[in-house]
This record gives structure tokens, sequence and C-alpha cells, in this order.
């Protein structure tokens, strides 16, 4: 949301990644078929800019992820990087996309060949970019000191179950930064890690960001996480972004009031806390069925006649926008 | 990587089945020094009289002779060396045809799937044994006949597994993590697929060979096989023919019958092995 | 004080792997009082799920009790017959295993399962069983129309409530969570939480919480037991233990969390992980790790010793707590292992 003189690096334009559910029989009985992972999303990002995707589980935050590293296709709106319409790409100018952004995925117990050596999976984006194999080695020592895997020749030979959780997400991490691409996402790298270990990795984010300058989306559900690396949040709630703007603006006084049940919801670790019930009604949101006007009409406080009839559109407060009939100027 | 082509030396029973199979390779290679006589060439006893029907040891013929002269020992080993290439290459056929179908398939889904899996569909619905004969019966009975009649039908079975475990790896993050890396399909399917699906083709393979054997032998027996080669299953048909059975020839028709049964178990046993390799949880 | 619910002394629980023995959890210590949330924390296989399921008796194949004794309501769990524990399971203590939310049957409604634990364990007629498992379901808060559905039609975090339901069904004095909310999002392992808190106040029940989050801890827990390496090395009242931890492990713990209400500040992880059980260190094990070792650490095993009241610590250092917990603020000290 700064630099707004420079071109955008991405840029969503009401990107929809819809997925088809049930078969006939759904059909017939008249059921949605279609789930609106991501619906309707809108929002651009700098050179530079690191910003949290922050929802529940279900939300579309890991789809939104995956459409933007064009693991999925955008089934409707536009997906841009660097001014490409990305979902256009195919053959070399896909290939080269591949060398530029890259994915760090949620399960690092998942992310790697359990027959590759640490060295092999290394190794594959680089033989991919046709980096002279006489570059590998120092290549990889590189990437290993940056994500601060210390004695790095100790693991290269090793197989991905013979290192520990923390030292796998360094792994992955290590993997996709390798190419020094200019954008990266991280999709919750983790949640799936102990704690004691955890710090760990996320200040390892932090500083390849301090160095490298990459531009860098973090997707968690925990604004304590994202709050530690990103200095800009988006909140989403089913498939829709029902906030985005400055951290610490949402964490100090959140708006949409999804968010501010997001953000009493987090548990802090010392005892002076408040124990009163979250403001927000209880049960899952259904991503199949949601409710007409405002999606989080039927969970909020809030709710009033206009939330049940209209969408919410954007509005713009200082440097935030929110989706939210509250804070609609009046029509 | 090598992993995935390991022998399945873990498991006893394997290695019995190697070890057979490594007695008959030696039996068909070393052929024409260990036989004693030419199968095929009628013999005649001291006397100038046809060595007909003697039994085994009587003027050297360890295993006596057929009704027609000829030594069944010799026609022991020779047949070894047809029921190992009719064997091991209807595998490697079935294997190769299989795998590759599967993960073609498999890996890339959509129309190539669809139309790779009605053929499998197709190739279901023949029925084996009749369409084998058919086709040796239409083209010439020839061993090679046979193993192209079955690499035609048996693949399918392959091929449907291979799939659905292909289905299943391609979905797997690490397989999606060399997408967003920049590897190329032909890469991921080289160097992330094939490993992991390889054992499942031996598995199918080693089941093959017994297959292979079996159907040659049945054709053979049949009346349908290549006249020119002497197999197990050709012997058999002959000693039948000959009425061996009512003359209580034992020695002329225990042996083939006896090979084929240990050559096929073997094969069982090896592909077990695999199966350990594949599914360890079946070893409690 | 009043008698304790459940106490434990020197219990040790051991694996056999192999020829040798991998003692999991070692000379566990502390009590739980009736009405109390006893936080149990630690790091991934420190041996919380051991403990936890020891106190239920149903145990891997290869594990034992080693020693020691659990002694519930006046009678030792680890001397009790089958039978009589059989008695004790469901109706006394009730247990919520790891990922309850994936260990639901999928081919049984929810309400059909609820009813068989009624009746069968609890000898509840039906149409008994029938009303209260619609107690039950208000209690957690879902709608009891939705007794007739199959798990796969809840969410995740749903699906932990029917789990705590089917623990509460025949009135448990105690009920052994085992990470209750560890996969579950914020706002879902909130309302959890609240739910447990709530029984506690409504029920009187005490609550066992296995969990590696102190935050959580912080959020629900009267009392906490921290473990490292298969055994206590710190316990007592939450807010005490929390603000002013005897222990450097758990000072460590309290750097490596974000937190949300204070200042964006650093995150400090622990560097190094935790020994193999089954080849431990001598002396104290977190010692590898401690920026505080001695010489004295890497031989002799530090007791748990009282702190301050029924705060208690195994550190051999617990005499300077204070200055060593003013040093563990700054993320220098935990740079390099000592
Ligand atoms: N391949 C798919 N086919 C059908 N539905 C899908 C598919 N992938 C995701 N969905 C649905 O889209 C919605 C958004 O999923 P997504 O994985 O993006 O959520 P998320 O915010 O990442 O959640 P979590 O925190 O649980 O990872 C969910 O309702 C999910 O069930
Ligand atoms: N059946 C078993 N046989 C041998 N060792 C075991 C067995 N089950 C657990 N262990 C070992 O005992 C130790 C304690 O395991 P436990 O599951 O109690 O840990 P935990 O604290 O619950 O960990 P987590 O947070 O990962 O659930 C671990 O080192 C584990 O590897
Ligand atoms: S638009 Fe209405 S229902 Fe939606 S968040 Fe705002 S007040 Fe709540
Ligand atoms: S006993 Fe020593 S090593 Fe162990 S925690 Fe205390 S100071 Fe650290
Ligand atoms: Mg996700
Ligand atoms: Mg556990």
């Amino acid at each position: 949301m700064r630099d707004t003189q420079d071109p955008p690096l991405i840029k969503l334009e009401a990107a929809e990644l819809h997925f088809p559910v049930g078969g006939i029989l759904a059909q017939l009985q008249g059921r949605s078929t279609v789930v609106k992972a991501v619906d309707g999303v809108t929002f651009e990002l700098h050179r530079g800019e690191s910003v949290g995707l922050l929802g529940e589980s279900g939300c579309g935050k890991t789809s939104t992820g995956r459409m933007l590293v064009r693991l999925d296709k955008a089934t409707g709106g536009r997906v841009e990087f660097d001014g490409e319409d990305i979902s256009a790409l195919s053959g070399d100018a896909l290939k080269r996309f591949r060398s530029r952004v890259q994915l760090i995925f949620q399960n690092p117990f998942e992310a790697l060949n359990p027959r590759f050596t640490i060295r092999d999976v290394l190794a594959e984006p680089l033989e991919n970019a046709r980096i002279p194999k006489a570059e590998h080695e120092d290549r990889i020592l590189r990437a290993m000191a940056l994500v601060k895997l210390g004695d790095a020749t100790q693991f290269m030979d090793r197989y991905p179950h013979q290192l520990s959780g923390g030292q796998l997400q360094r792994i992955v991490m290590a993997r996709a930064l390798i190419l020094e691409p200019e954008f990266v996402v991280a999709d919750e790298p983790v949640s799936m890690l102990d704690v004691s270990v955890r710090a760990g990795v996320l200040n390892v984010f932090r500083d390849v960001r301090a160095k490298t300058g990459i531009t860098a989306i973090y997707i968690s559900h925990d604004l304590a996480l994202v709050r530690y690396v990103c200095e800009r949040t988006i909140v989403m709630y089913l498939g829709r972004i029902v906030e985005d703007g400055p951290t610490e603006d949402i964490v100090a006084n959140p708006l949409h009031p999804y968010t501010q049940a997001l953000v009493a919801a987090v548990p802090v670790p010392h005892p002076d806390q408040s124990h009163e019930p979250l403001p927000i009604g209880r049960g899952a949101p259904d991503p199949r069925n949601p409710p007409s006007g405002c999606t989080f009409r039927d969970r909020c406080p809030r709710a009033f006649d206009r939330c049940a009839v209209e969408a919410p559109g954007p509005t713009r407060i200082q440097n935030r926008i929110v989706h939210c009939h509250l804070h609609a100027p009046e029509t | 990587m090598m992993g995935s082509i390991r022998l399945p030396l873990h498991d006893p029973l394997a290695v019995i089945g190697l070890g057979i199979y490594l007695f008959f390779i030696f039996m068909a290679v070393f052929a024409p020094y260990i036989a004693t006589h030419d199968p095929n060439e009628i013999l005649f006893t001291s006397e100038f009289a046809l060595a007909a029907d003697l039994t085994p040891g009587t003027e050297g013929y360890i295993l006596g002779t057929t009704t027609l002269g000829r030594d069944i020992f010799s026609q022991i080993v020779w047949g070894a060396r047809s029921a190992l290439l009719i064997g091991l290459t209807a595998a490697f056929m079935v294997a190769l045809i299989g795998s590759i179908v599967g993960i073609v398939a498999g890996y890339f889904g959509g129309w190539v799937d669809t139309v790779l899996m009605r053929l499998a569909d197709v190739a279901f619905g023949i029925p084996f044994l009749p369409f084998v004969i058919v086709l040796a019966a239409f083209l010439e009975p020839s061993i090679w006949n046979v193993v192209i009649a079955m690499a035609l039908v048996l693949w399918r079975d392959t091929g449907r597994v291979i799939r659905s475990q292909t289905l299943t790896l391609r979905n797997r993050v690490y397989v999606e993590a060399a997408r967003v890396s920049g590897s190329s399909d032909l890469k991921i399917i080289l160097r992330h697929i094939a490993p992991n699906v390889l054992p499942l083709s031996f598995l199918y393979g080693s089941i093959a060979i017994g297959w292979a054997i079996l159907t040659e032998a049945s054709i053979s027996f049949l009346g349908f096989g290549d006249p020119d080669s002497i197999s197990w299953g050709y012997m058999l048909q002959d000693a039948f023919a000959s009425q061996a059975l009512s003359k209580g020839s034992y020695y002329w028709f225990v042996p083939p019958g006896f090979l084929i049964i240990l050559i096929v178990s073997a094969g069982f046993f090896i592909s077990r092995g695999y199966e350990q390799i594949l599914f360890p949880k079946l070893d409690r | 004080m009043t008698e304790p619910l459940l106490s434990l002394k020197d219990l040790s629980i051991a694996y056999k792997v192999g020829a040798h023995d991998t003692i999991a959890v070692e000379g566990a210590t502390f009590d739980v009082q009736p009405g109390s949330i006893v936080g149990l924390v630690g790091e991934s296989g420190c041996g919380k799920t051991t403990l936890a399921r020891s106190l239920t008796r149903v145990l891997a194949a290869n594990a034992r009790i080693a020693g020691g004794e659990a002694v519930f309501c006046g009678q030792d769990i680890v001397a009790l017959s089958e039978r009589a524990m059989n008695g004790l399971r469901w109706r006394e203590i009730a247990f919520i295993p790891q990922s309850a939310m994936n260990s639901l049957d999928p081919v049984y409604t929810v309400g059909s399962q609820l009813a068989e634990v009624l009746t069968r364990r609890g000898g509840m007629a039906r149409a008994a069983a029938r009303k209260r498992s619609e107690e039950l379901f208000e209690w957690v808060g879902i709608e009891t129309n939705r007794l007739g559905d199959y798990p796969h039609q809840f969410s995740g975090g749903m699906r932990q409530r029917v789990a705590i339901a089917l623990a509460l069904a025949l009135d448990p004095k105690l009920i052994i969570a085992d990470e209750p909310v560890t996969a579950l999002d914020v706002i879902v392992q909130r309302q959890i939480l609240d739910q447990l808190r709530e029984l506690k106040e409504r029920l009187g029940i005490s609550v066992i919480l296995v969990t590696h989050d102190i935050s959580v801890v912080a959020y629900v827990c009267d009392r906490v037991v921290v473990m490292y390496a298969g055994r206590v090395v710190e316990t007592g009242p939450m807010a005490a233990t929390l603000t002013a931890p005897a222990h450097p492990y758990t000072m460590g713990l309290r750097n490596a969390f974000p937190d949300l209400a204070g200042a964006a500040g650093e995150l400090t992880p622990i560097e190094g992980s935790p020994p193999d059980l089954a080849n431990p260190p001598a002396g104290c094990r977190f010692a590898p790790r401690c920026p505080f070792a001695e010489a004295r650490c890497r031989t002799d095993a530090p007791e748990l010793l009282p702190y301050e009241g029924d705060h208690l610590a195994a550190c051999h250092r617990i005499a300077e707590a204070e200055a060593l917990r003013a040093r563990a603020v700054a993320s220098e000290t935990w740079e390099i292992p000592a």
C-alpha cells in the first residue's frame, strides 16, 4: 500500500478460484455445485512488501496462495505478476515465472521426496534453471547458510527422515530461496513445528527478508505470528477479503467485526488476559452454502437488515480497506 | 533411487525363489553342455532298434526316452530355455507396457486417462486363453506369438494398479514442490513417480512370469504350441498323446510337470518378496 | 489444602524397544486438585501422551509402568486390577485422545456413538440415554438436532466438541485431554477452551490438559506441570510459574512465544533439540541446551525441590532463579548454549 508510484509486483483483480463439488445428484437437487474457495479477491503487493493472509481454516488462504504461484489456475478475474497475466503463461514464459516465484509448504514432513538426499532436493531447482553444475555446491551452501543451517556439509548427504522438523522446514525454505526468487508465498510454515523451534524458523524468515528484500505472503490463522513477520495484513472470510491494512493498526484497532473476533481469540502467553466470550457466533462457516449479502452475517454480533440483502463493498478508512456496512458511507 | 530396484533378499521364500531361478538360468544357458543328446534326435539302442520307451538309466538315458525315441533328460534341459525365454520376455513386456500406460494415464489424467483406461477395459473383456490360442493359430504357432498375445492382454492389471498408485503420488506435496521448482512433467515422472512405482511393476512382472509359462504349457498341451521348440508343456502334450499315463511312464510326464510347478511357484515367491517391499505391514 | 483428586508419586513408564528399555517418563510427581485444570506442557516427545495414557492404563503393548504410584480417590491406579480399572475408565476418568476428532467412527452417527457409551458402559435405558445425549450436546454447544449426523458432516472443531461430549458422558471426575486444540484455528481453539473452563466451573470436573502451547496454559489452567525429556522439571500455580519461572527451560519457552498483547518484540528459540530418551545424558537433561549449565549439571541430576510454596523446580541453580530470569530475557543469552 506504499510506493503507490511503482507498478505493483502482484496484482489481483476480482480473482476467483471455484472448485466444482458433488455430482449429478447435487445438481438435480439444485444444490450449489461449486465451492468458492476464492471469490473476488482484489489486492496489490509492491516490491519488498510482506503481507500476512489471515483467517479461519477453510477461508481460502491456501487456495489464494496456490493461485498466486500458479499451482491452480484462477477460474475468474485476473492474477498479474510483474504486469503479466499469469494464467496465460506457458512454455518458456512459465519456466521463467517458476524461477521468480516460490511456495513454502505447510508440512515439511511431506514436502521433501523421501528418496532424495538434501543435496538432490536443493539441486533440483538449480538443474531446472540450467545453472552450470560447477556452481551447484556453492549455491547450495549459500542457501543453507541463508536459512541458518550452520554446518551445512553435515546435512547435505542425509535423507529427510534423518532431520528434525525445524531442520526440514529450513531445507524447504532453502529450496524456495535458492534461485533467488522475487516473490515467495509461505503457507503456515511453522504450524507443524514444535513451539520451541518455531521461533527459529520465524527468525530465519525475517532475516531472509531483511537480507534479500524479497516480497512475501505469509499465510496463518494466528495474528501473533503474522505480526511477527508482516507489516501488512489481509484478513479473509469465506473466500473474500474483509479487512486489509497495516498489521499494527489491525492489532490495535480491528475495524471489521470478524477481525475483532480474530484478534480477541489469539491466546497470549501470560496470566493476565481477558476471558470475555468471543464476539462471534458459534459454528463454522459453510463454504458450499454461504449466507446472502454479507457472508459473515450469520455469526456477526452486529448484523443488521442491510447485511442480509447487500454484500458490503470496500470502504477506505485512512490506510485501511474494510468490507462492512458498519463502516460504509450511507447510501 | 536405486533402492526400488533392489532384490527382495530379506524374505527367505523370495531368496529360495531367486535360487530356483538361478538354477534354471544356469540350466538354460548351459543347455548344450548339460544335455546328453540332441532333444529332437530320434535315438537308437545299441542293437539298432528304436530307443523307444526306455526306462530311466538304461543305456545312459538319465530319464529314459519317449515313445519316439527322444531323450527325456535333454528335452527337460532345453525346455528350461523356452520356459525362461517366454517367462522373462512376457514379464518384461507386461511390466513395461503396464507401467508406461499406468504412469501416463495417472499423471496426465483427463482424456489421456479416459482413453487408456477404456482400452484397459477392452483388454479386461478379452478371455485370455482363447485369445492367445486364436492369435497363435492366426499368426503361426511360435513361442513369440504367445509372448505377444500375453503382453497384449496382461498389461491391463499392471496398468490399472500403476495408474492408481500414480494418482496418489501425483498429488503428493513433494511432487507439487517439484512443479513449483520448475521441473518438467518428464522430469517429475522419471525422478519422483517412476522410482515409487517400479517395485509394483516388478511385482506384476514376476507374477506374469508364472502366467506366461503356464499359458505356454497349456497351449502346447492343447497342441497349438510351437512344434520346433521343446518346452515342458510340449513334453506333457507328447506324453499325453503317447498314452504315457496308461503305460505308467511316470519318468516322462512327472519331471516336466514338476518343473512347471517349481518355476511358477518360484515366480510367486519372488513376487511375495516385492509385495513386502511395497507393503511392509504384510509381514505380521 | 483439600485432599487431591489425583496424586502422582515417582511414576515411571518404560517402553521396551528391542532388548532395551526407554524410560519415557521418569519419576513424575504432581497433584491434581478437585475442580482444577492442570496443564501438562513440553516439547514433542517429552512424554506427555505417555504419562496421560498411563493414568487410564491404556498403554502401547510394549509399555509398562516401571514404578511409582498414581493415587486417584484413595486407590492406586498402578496397583488396581484390570477389572477395577475398567470400572474407573470413562466413569471416573475419561480420556480424550490426541486427534480425537479423527477417532470418531465414520460409519455411525455421533448420537449412536454417544448412546452406545451411555447404555453399554453407563447402563442407562434408551430413553434416558437420549435425554442425556441432548443435555451433553447442549453443554458442549452443539444443536441437539445434529445428534443424527455423521462425523464427516461436522467441522474439525465440532468433532472435537463431540469428543468432549463423549468424555463427559458418564459424569467423570477427571478428564484427560491430549492436545485437544492443537490442530484447530484460534477461534475454535478459544471456544473449546472456554468450554472446558465452563465445565470445570459448572460441574466441578478436573482436567489434565496436555499441550505444547503455553498460551493455552495461560488461558485456562490453574496449575502447570512442565516436562522435559521424560522428567517433570517445574510445577506450580499457573500465574507464578509463567510470570516467575524457576527452571531455565520454562524461561526459554516463554521467550519463544509471540505475545500479541505486548510490543512486537524478538522471539528467541531454544537452540538444539531434546536428547534421545533411549540414551539420555547424565545429570540434568537440559544441560546441553541450558545457557546456565555448570559442571555439576552434567554429572548430577537435580531433584524437584520447592522454590516458593507449592511452586517446585528441578534445577541446581534454583536459588539464583531470579538472577537467571533477568539474564534469560536477553536473546543473546540463548545464542550459543554454554
Ligand atoms: N481441490 C479442491 N476441491 C474442492 N474444494 C476445495 C479444493 N481445495 C480447497 N477446497 C475448498 O476450498 C475452501 C478453501 O480451502 P483452503 O485450503 O484454501 O483454505 P485455508 O484457508 O487454507 O484453510 P486451512 O487453514 O484449513 O489450511 C475449503 O472449503 C476447501 O474445502
Ligand atoms: N510404543 C512406543 N515404543 C517406543 N517408544 C515410544 C512408544 N511411544 C512413544 N515412544 C517414545 O516415548 C517418548 C514419549 O512419547 P510421547 O508420545 O509420550 O510424547 P509427547 O510428549 O506426547 O509428544 P507429542 O507432543 O509429539 O505428542 C518419545 O520419545 C517417543 O518416541
Ligand atoms: S456487513 Fe453486517 S454482517 Fe457483515 S460484518 Fe458488517 S455488520 Fe456484520
Ligand atoms: S540444572 Fe543446570 S543445566 Fe539443568 S536447568 Fe538448571 S542450570 Fe540448567
Ligand atoms: Mg491452508
Ligand atoms: Mg503426544
